[in-house]
């Protein structure tokens, strides 16, 4: 099945996707990752104000048969928690790129933007 | 190298997630597990089991070798009936837990793990040296579909007649096209529902056959994935979670399926010791009690309270699709197996309540 990997966001290989505006980054998980995992049942988010590295496991998702680390894709502090994810974990499946959105960063390292991969790379990533 | 059933192909076709399981490489799922956990609650699913094992027993000292091999009593098994069985070494520990079929008055079919194969004919064989009986490892000339759910009698039939007269635990041996085939009315998934043992060159056929037969009745394939939330949810042990070597049927909570009234056999002594005077740790049930990740194999238990500490472990846990909470099986010491004791589960460093409940954890409504 082909994924959806739209062309405005930016990729991190761990199927991660970054949307930015301004100096905020949100993050959520890739429609391939959602397939990949299968039923998402639970979402565990990272606290409000945590400094989060880029690479650093920072948030995780459980589907019926497994938990899965997501890790930050860039650096910064953590400024807002999608709470709806963790109150309906299948908003993950269903809407990856948009209510199914994990948390924003104020980015403390811009050009960390610039090592994340296209939405054509991240395609060829996935074999597609 | 992984081994492959029959049906691989078939599920390749269907859209299966191949993962290895066993030695084998199986059909995690096709749609998704949440989905096929629903369709065989709900109406039909249609699993490939020809993983398992078979093992042919025959003549005239199979009665008295499988009563000394097994924990249960097969001479309670009239032919054309079925019992669930465990095989314990010497130290009252699991080799493998089992279905028997008494297929004939000297004839039995055992279905065996997928995993366990080896080590269980290795000491079937071992076992019996000098009796009167031919035993048979059949494992790679047979292959095994399982049709569960509470729809599975409204399509089975068509496909075998007569199965729909089967009552539970009754297995029939059909001639189906020219070749031998069995049909049993049994399962691993807490429902209604059909086993079917059968040649492995005809097993595609019977597959395909089944799924259209099925599909006026919302069946459809369904994975290893669905197959082990829906036993979890219905606390059927898995061999290698729940059972092992140092873990005896007493411990697990399967006493029922330990027949010490019938003779010796192996592992005796010391079950009987454990059924009278008790046993070190207690397969439990446990639902979560606040929203939580799923409970997941390995898991530490603890007790609660000023004094908490770590008590055991989970050996098998979920999200149950059913209960939409998260649910496992786990060991702890008999003084905390209390039904309604409160424990909890550490997840990633951190506890979260949970309750101990009455098996099974999910109770099919009655309509």
């Amino acid at each position: 099945m082909s994924s959806n990997v739209p062309g405005d966001l930016k990729y991190a290989k761990s199927h991660e996707w970054v949307r930015v505006a301004g100096d905020v980054a949100t993050v959520g998980i890739t429609d391939h990752a959602q397939h990949e995992l299968t039923d998402i049942v639970f979402v565990e988010l990272p606290e409000l104000g945590r400094k989060v590295k880029a690479g650093d496991s920072c948030a995780v998702v459980e589907s019926v048969k497994t938990a899965s680390d997501i890790y930050a894709p860039v650096s910064g502090e953590v400024t807002a928690v999608n709470k709806a994810v963790v109150d309906e974990p299948a908003l993950v499946n269903t809407d990856p790129y948009g209510k199914g959105w994990f948390f924003q960063v104020r980015l403390a390292q811009r050009e960390e933007l610039d090592k994340l991969l296209s939405a054509a790379n991240y395609t060829s990533q996935i074999g597609q | 190298m992984l081994k492959r059933t029959p049906l691989y192909d078939a599920h390749v076709k269907l859209g299966g997630r191949m993962v290895e399981f066993g030695g084998w490489e199986m059909p995690v799922q096709y749609s998704s597990i949440v989905d096929e956990h629903n369709a065989v609650r709900r109406a039909a699913g249609v699993f490939d089991i020809s993983h398992m094992g078979e093992v042919s027993v025959s003549g005239q000292g199979a009665s008295d070798f499988l009563n000394f091999v097994l924990t249960n009593d097969v001479k309670k098994l009239a032919a054309g009936q079925g019992q669930y069985s465990i095989m314990c070494n010497d130290r009252g520990g699991t080799i493998d837990d089992l279905y028997v079929y008494r297929l004939g008055e000297q004839q039995y079919l055992l279905i065996i793990n997928a995993s366990r194969i080896e080590p269980d004919v290795d000491w079937l064989r071992q076992k019996a040296a000098g009796r009167n009986l031919r035993l048979e490892n059949v494992s790679d000339a047979m292959g095994a579909i399982a049709v569960q759910g509470p729809r599975a009698v409204e399509f089975v039939p068509a496909c075998f007649p007569d199965t729909d007269k089967l009552t539970k635990n009754q297995v029939t041996t059909l001639n189906h096209e020219g070749k031998t085939i069995h049909v049993a009315r049994t399962g691993y998934t807490g429902e209604d529902g059909f086993e079917i043992v059968a040649p492995a060159d005809t097993i595609e056929k019977i597959w395909t056959r089944i799924l259209a037969a099925g599909h006026a009745h919302c069946a459809q394939p369904a994975g290893l994935g669905a197959r082990d939330t829906l036993r979890t949810e219905v606390c059927y042990p898995l061999y290698g979670h729940e059972l092992d070597e140092n873990t005896s049927p007493i411990e697990a909570g399967l006493g029922f399926f330990v027949a010490l009234d019938k003779g010796d056999f192996i592992g005796r002594n010391l079950l009987a010791e454990q059924k009278a005077n008790g046993v070190k740790k207690k397969c439990i049930a446990f639902k979560m009690t606040d929203k939580s990740a799923p409970p997941r194999p390995h898991y530490a238990i603890w007790s609660t309270g000023p004094k908490a500490s770590k008590i055991g472990e989970v050996v098998s846990g979920t999200q149950s699709p059913s209960l939409g909470i998260g649910v496992g099986l786990g060991y702890v010491p008999p003084e905390f197996a209390t039904r309604g004791m409160n424990i909890d589960i550490e997840i990633r460093g951190k506890r979260s309540p949970a309750q101990i409940v009455k098996k099974p954890i999910y109770q099919k409504q009655k309509v």
